[in-house]
């Protein structure tokens, strides 16, 4: 009884929960960041690629290969490692430009290589799923590859797919919190450094409370387009 | 002089020249030998699987063929360096399925490969489009959805969204086969329409009191080969091969005809 009194203390005390807000609210500042720029590079790296891997004809083959083995390879690596690789490798590079960069700014990077590849499945998965007689229908027409592309498929392929896309940005979300590994200062490290100070763990409580509240409207708002479509869907079956 | 034909004005509009294909170890066409002159109306019939879609997407190179020549307006299609875009500008085709982009309204399916395609200015276009929707007493749905629309709405778009590229050459394969039969004949009339104002047609098709109507020449397709082919007349009333009879009579038998 004592053990747990002692946890409970540990974990939700509601004076040290107050204290350790402001910091962690200024690291999670920079998550928010981080997620948005990530998110915005990822939906056009993502797409390229998708594109690339998608591409007609044996000319294009050794282009395919590549797509194939960039998913292969960020799909299959542990994120963390990736960001060390990033994170440590860039800057030892020497590199210039390329290796003077902040570390928040390699953490973008990490997520952007990591979630692409996931992406690139999600946006695939979009472009196989719109039935190839419309891609006839837009090439009879005289449109080009590219066009029948941009004009006919992307745009149906995306529309089916925000769902699936949305869920993974949940994932990048929380992952923002992986690349502090390499020394950025958001809201999981902070919460560490207070809670390594403080002696007890309400921070961590903190930062939790913070992703969470930022995921559940998005998880919500994935639940709606789900549900909107099928409606949509179920109305034009009768 | 014209520096395309022979200047007798006997060279066909269409010359399909013992065409085969193969899908895979299947042959689905079996040297097609096919004219169309310039202003005329081919039907082809034949049962499901016969070859009649393969050979309409083959002249519009949906497909390619594997041994012949198919020569269009002049212009080989089976030559290896052949601007395929170019080539699909003046064939229209249209699907049974109607196949419409259904995340755009009318008006932007009409005016989609006019502006991208053809670079016709939007006003221009938009302008083009409504006329043509106007035509077919579809205006006033330009703005909406294709799901919004009957089938035989949707059909008429789709003839009318091929029609917006100002083809020299339409293709429509099977294109009432999808609708219900109330809504066949306002499909059938847009295509009669068509014939009267000289647009040279290949049409496949199972409305076979239409194609006695509206075409100059009938061909039986079977197992992907030209099986008999002939004026209407003849071949509805008096047809040579047991094949034709045997497939007329069926078709009779389903109430097709009339």
């Amino acid at each position: 009884m004592h053990a747990l009194r002692h946890v409970l203390h540990a974990f939700f005390n509601l004076h040290s929960f107050t204290l350790a807000m402001p910091d962690v609210w200024a690291g999670f500042q920079l998550n928010l960041k981080m997620m948005v720029v990530a998110e915005v590079l990822v939906l056009v790296l993502a797409l390229g690629i998708a594109l690339v891997r998608g591409l007609p004809g044996p000319g294009a083959r050794p282009l395919r290969a590549l797509a194939i083995a960039y998913t292969d390879f960020f799909r299959g690596t542990p994120i963390i490692i990736v960001a060390y690789f990033i994170g440590f490798g860039l800057p030892g590079l020497q590199l210039g430009y390329i290796s003077n960069q902040s570390f928040t700014t390699y953490g973008v990077i990490t997520l952007t290589l990591v979630y692409s590849a996931y992406v690139t499945e999600v946006y695939r998965a979009g472009i196989e799923s719109v039935h190839a007689s419309q891609r006839a229908a837009a090439r009879s027409l005289g449109l080009s590859y590219w066009q029948t592309m941009r004009y006919v498929i992307v745009p149906q392929a995306v529309r089916r797919v925000i769902p699936p896309l949305l869920n993974d940005f949940v994932g990048l979300q929380k992952d923002t919190a992986i690349v502090s590994v390499i020394g950025v200062t958001e809201a999981a490290s902070l919460a560490q450094q207070f809670s390594n100070n403080n002696g007890d763990f309400p921070s961590l409580l903190v930062a939790a409370v913070f992703f969470i509240l930022l995921t559940i409207p998005l998880a919500r708002f994935t639940d709606y387009l789900v549900s909107q479509r099928e409606r949509r869907e179920r109305a034009q079956a009768f | 002089m014209s520096t395309h034909g022979n200047g007798n004005g006997a060279r066909p509009f269409v010359d399909v020249d013992n065409v085969c294909k193969w899908f895979g170890e299947l042959q689905v066409l079996d040297r097609v030998t096919l004219q169309v002159p310039e202003h005329g109306v081919v039907c082809l019939i034949g049962a499901s699987g016969s070859g009649k879609s393969t050979l309409l997407r083959c002249i519009n190179m949906l497909e390619r063929v594997e041994e012949g020549t198919i020569t269009v307006d002049g212009q080989c299609l089976t030559k290896d360096k052949v601007d395929v875009n170019e080539v699909r500008r003046k064939i229209g085709i249209v699907f049974q399925a109607y196949n419409l982009f259904p995340h755009m309204t009318v008006l932007q399916n009409v005016m989609l490969a006019p502006r991208k395609a053809r670079r016709v200015p939007r006003d221009e276009a938009e302008w083009a489009a409504r006329t043509l929707l106007s035509r077919i007493g579809l205006e006033a749905k330009a703005e909406e959805y294709p799901d919004r629309l009957s089938g035989g709405q949707q059909q008429r778009v789709a003839i009318v969204r091929a029609l917006a590229m100002q083809p020299k050459l339409m293709l429509l394969d099977e294109i009432t086969s999808a609708l219900d039969p109330q809504l066949v004949s306002e499909v059938l009339a847009l295509v009669r329409e068509l014939a009267d104002s000289g647009m040279t047609m290949i049409v496949a098709t199972h409305e076979m009191a239409f194609a006695r109507e509206v075409s100059d020449k009938v061909c039986f397709l079977d197992g992907g080969r030209i099986l008999e082919e002939g004026q209407p007349e003849q071949i509805f009333s008096d047809p040579r091969e047991a094949r034709t009879r045997e497939f007329l009579s069926r078709v009779l038998a389903g109430g097709r005809m009339q």
